[in-house]
């Protein structure tokens, strides 16, 4: 028991809670984007899986990680933009056509894995780029903090800024309230002449971007390989941070970083030889537990505005 | 010179309903012309395909002389048209700045200049003499301020031709008033108006002309001074219409609702009704009036077990109902139109006879031991279509298709066929024709004679004065008049006790409760 409280206040905690936080800021982002205007996105998890198999693969063939991130945020986008066409003009449930997307991208990789490398399990075998970690100097020399919050993935610091970015998108500019508008009531913003159409494609590309920075992060920083099914449900732990959070992408942030340190503390736990098919499910628990308080609390908060 | 002409306008919608059937409609610029006529004539559908919002299948439209093809809202924009539609079309968590300037913001670098889009709006509504606070959340307004925002939205973009349909449905008289002045003033500055209502009072007030529009045809257009409200309503409808209801004597009997100072405060600590006792007897109809937010809303609710957490006493034939639920209520003979018939009275997806058997589903001879029974559910629906003369394909088409008024025509079905002792009746013919408000009110006096007990609530005081018993007047969560017969009362009078300038004394409203 002791080891664990010491594992749990050493600064690497803090660092490696940050970094498991990486992919789910991202995903969340995802989530948020198009949640604001009214489309959820379930393939987010299908989309992360897909960018992070391209990025290896494109990594390697071309000698370099940054083509690689490319490719994979590329290939995700390629994939909000089918459930786009699926939802919009093609009028399919949006649900159902978010679900095919994953399975597709499951088994999309999976075989495509095979043929390049001849395992079904992973690209261990593919020589593959990672991004690099930056080290800051300036954040490196302040004291404890340093070591928490340097030296991260470049990826990691991306993830953050893009909190800011995105919060600056949805409440101070033109396409922000667009989309606002269109997620809260499609009728009224066709009615001033906005194409909900176009708002929610483009929602859904802007999605579709960050779940590709996700799902790159994973095989190209987090670990330096792909391997299948890889997302791990992190897509749809991005779907309920979002929830968490609301319309806020600080909030949602918050969210992604609470699911990051119950993902951290569940490595942690493994040291300690508890059995990790327990520890899994700890971030799990974790959804379903934060997603009941929420849930609850916002049905009262629905009652008074009644 | 012609503001807006439209020609032989056919509108076939994908479902096959003809909305339009070769309307001609012209409008002079700078009039005021009222589009009336039947729920379900075409008036919305024809303006939407003005606004570009609905395609027509054939016909030619010009705005100001030229021919134009208006294939979505923007070129209608553009065009100068605006149009206020019968349902808000604002987004709630914006605010009303936000909502104005949506689709136009006004920008500095990449950053919306909020401080200029304030401005904006406040130098609108203060040219127009419509004042909105600017940075509220739409979400808190009431109606009448949110129809402003509406109305300067058209008018923040350029428009010269302002469309609103049933503008007023949901205003209070005072609302209105400030409405039409505001209209009057905009038409001066040479702005062109269309107008729909229901209410051939507010038409025959506000317009310069009007024309009739019957079953997707233009019936005729008139000059508003030179046609009277009984030859309008005849040309809508196609046959008489009675404008004034005859009420019957009323003989009532045991009481069968009994409130006994009732309380309750909301969840956000406003107290919304303070001390209301009343009691409704078998055969009569008790009217309840009062400016809407005055706490009808919360009352109604309360009473139909919709809301919970009040103090005081509810008695439904002898038995305790305090905040009892809905479904509990209903088996014990109450029967409720909501005032909100497409958020609470009807599920827009299902079926006519669904809907109409919606609350005796369960019940013999709808279901057996083990499953419905479509027959017999058929035969039902079959005939309360033809009663209540419901304008529908038959009992399988979806209430969704139906018109405003036959949509209510559907509730008013089902809650006079279910055998209730006690009927509340909220609003019960809030933005329906004149054909089918005169169906409706005189169901609610047959109802009363047939001893049912009713409580009526409406905005509309034609409405309380021509069918109620005695009245109840809410203000401010309390009851502040009470008149046990209604004879000689006038609207004015009843207006002063709605905007609580009069008072009855403490002893007479205790009245209203008859033991
Ligand atoms: N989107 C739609 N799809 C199919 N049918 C429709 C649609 N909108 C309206 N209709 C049908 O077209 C007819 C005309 O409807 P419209 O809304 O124009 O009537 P209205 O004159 O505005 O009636 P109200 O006074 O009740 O508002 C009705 O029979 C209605 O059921
Ligand atoms: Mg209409």
């Amino acid at each position: 028991m002791n080891s664990v409280l010491r594992g749990i206040l050493s600064t690497q905690f803090v660092y490696s809670i940050l970094r498991v936080s990486t992919p789910l800021i991202f995903a969340t982002l995802g989530a948020l984007l198009s949640d604001v205007s009214g489309v959820i996105n379930i393939a987010l998890e299908g989309m992360m899986l897909m960018s992070a198999f391209w990025g290896v693969m494109v990594s390697a063939w071309t000698g370099s990680a940054w083509m690689g991130l490319l490719a994979g945020v590329v290939s995700s986008i390629l994939l909000a933009l089918a459930l786009a066409y699926f939802h919009l003009n093609l009028k399919t449930d949006l649900i159902l056509a978010g679900i095919a997307l994953n399975i597709f991208s499951s088994g999309f990789t999976v075989s495509l894995l095979f043929m390049i490398s001849g395992d079904k399990g992973s690209s261990a075998s593919v020589k593959s780029y990672v991004l690099p970690r930056l080290n800051i100097p300036f954040l490196g020399k302040i004291p404890i903090l340093g070591d928490m919050i340097n030296n991260h993935h470049v990826l990691t610091y991306l993830a953050f800024l893009s909190v800011f970015l995105v919060q600056y998108l949805i409440y101070k500019t033109p396409l922000g309230l667009k989309m606002k508008a269109v997620g809260e009531n499609p009728d009224a913003a066709q009615s001033v002449g906005v194409s909900v159409i176009r708002v929610k494609y483009i929602a859904l590309i802007l999605s579709g971007l960050m779940a590709g920075l996700g799902g790159a992060f994973l095989s190209m920083g987090y670990v330096s390989w792909f391997a299948r099914d890889m997302t791990n449900g992190r897509g749809f732990i991005g779907l309920a941070a979002q929830a968490l959070g609301g319309h806020s992408a600080i909030g949602g942030m918050l969210g992604a970083l609470l699911f990051g340190f119950a993902e951290a503390l569940s490595y942690t736990l493994q040291a300690i030889q508890l059995p990790s098919e327990i520890t899994n499910m700890l971030p799990f628990i974790f959804t379903i537990v934060a997603l009941i308080i929420y849930a609850r609390s916002r049905l009262s908060k629905l009652h008074a505005l009644r | 010179m012609k503001a807006v002409e439209m020609h032989n306008i056919v509108k076939i919608y994908p479902n096959g309903v003809v909305a339009n059937r070769g309307v001609d409609f012209e409008v002079e610029e700078g009039e005021i012309h009222a589009l009336v006529g039947e729920n379900g004539a075409g008036k919305t559908t024809l303006m939407k395909i003005l606004f570009g919002i609905e395609y027509p299948t054939s016909g030619e439209i010009r705005v100001f002389g030229k021919k134009v093809h208006i294939t979505n809202p923007h070129v209608a924009i553009s065009l100068g048209i605006g149009m206020v539609h019968q349902h808000f079309m604002l987004v709630p968590s914006l605010t009303v700045a936000e909502n104005m300037i949506l689709g136009m913001e006004p920008t500095k670098f990449t950053s919306i200049d909020y401080q200029r889009a304030v401005k904006m709006v406040e130098e609108a509504a203060e040219k127009y003499g419509l004042p909105v606070p600017a940075k509220e959340k739409v979400l808190d307004l009431p109606v009448g301020i949110k129809q402003r925002v509406e109305i300067l939205k058209a008018l923040i973009r350029g428009a010269k031709i302002l469309i609103l349909d049933e503008p007023t449905a949901v205003l209070t008289p005072q609302e209105t008033g400030e409405l039409f002045q505001a209209l009057r003033n905009l038409a001066k500055s040479g702005m062109t108006i269309i107008f729909i209502s229901h209410k051939l009072k507010e038409v025959k007030e506000i317009s310069d002309r009007l024309t009739i529009l019957r079953n997707g045809k233009n019936v005729g257009t008139f000059v508003t001074s030179e046609i009277s409200e009984e030859e309008i309503s005849r040309r809508m409808v196609g046959r008489e219409v009675e404008l004034v209801i005859e009420r019957t004597e009323s003989k009532p009997r045991d009481v069968v609702l009994r409130v006994e100072n009732l309380e309750y405060t909301r969840e956000d600590g406003v107290k919304v009704l303070n001390r209301i006792s009343f009691s409704v007897r078998s055969g009569e109809i008790l009217g309840v009036a009062g400016v809407e937010g005055n706490g009808q809303r919360e009352l109604v609710e309360i009473l139909t077990g919709l809301r919970f957490g009040a103090m005081g006493k509810v008695i439904l034939n002898g038995e305790n109902i305090t905040n009892q639920p809905s479904h509990i209520l209903r088996r014990k003979e109450m029967a409720h139109i909501p005032e909100d018939r497409v958020e609470l009275g009807v599920a827009l997806k299902a079926t006519i006879a669904e809907n109409l058997i919606s609350d005796r589903y369960y019940k013999d001879p709808f279901c057996g031991r083990m499953v419905m029974k479509p027959q017999k559910i058929r035969e039902f629906a079959e005939q309360a279509i033809k009663n209540f003369n419901i304008r529908a394909d038959g009992p399988d088409s979806p209430v969704m298709m139906l018109s405003g008024g036959n949509i209510q025509k559907v509730l008013v079905a089902r809650e006079f066929t279910s055998d209730a002792k006690l009927l509340i009746a909220d609003q019960p013919t809030r933005g329906i024709d004149v054909g089918s408000t005169e169906f409706v009110r005189k169901k609610l006096i047959e109802a009363k004679d047939e001893g049912v007990a009713v409580l009526l609530v409406s905005a509309d005081l034609q409405e309380i004065l021509q069918l109620s018993d005695r009245i109840i007047v809410m203000y401010r969560g309390e009851i502040v008049g009470y008149f046990p017969k209604n004879e000689g009362l006038t609207e004015e009078e009843l207006g002063y006790y709605m905007l609580g300038v009069r008072r009855h004394e403490e002893s007479r409203i205790k009245e209203a409760l008859i033991s």
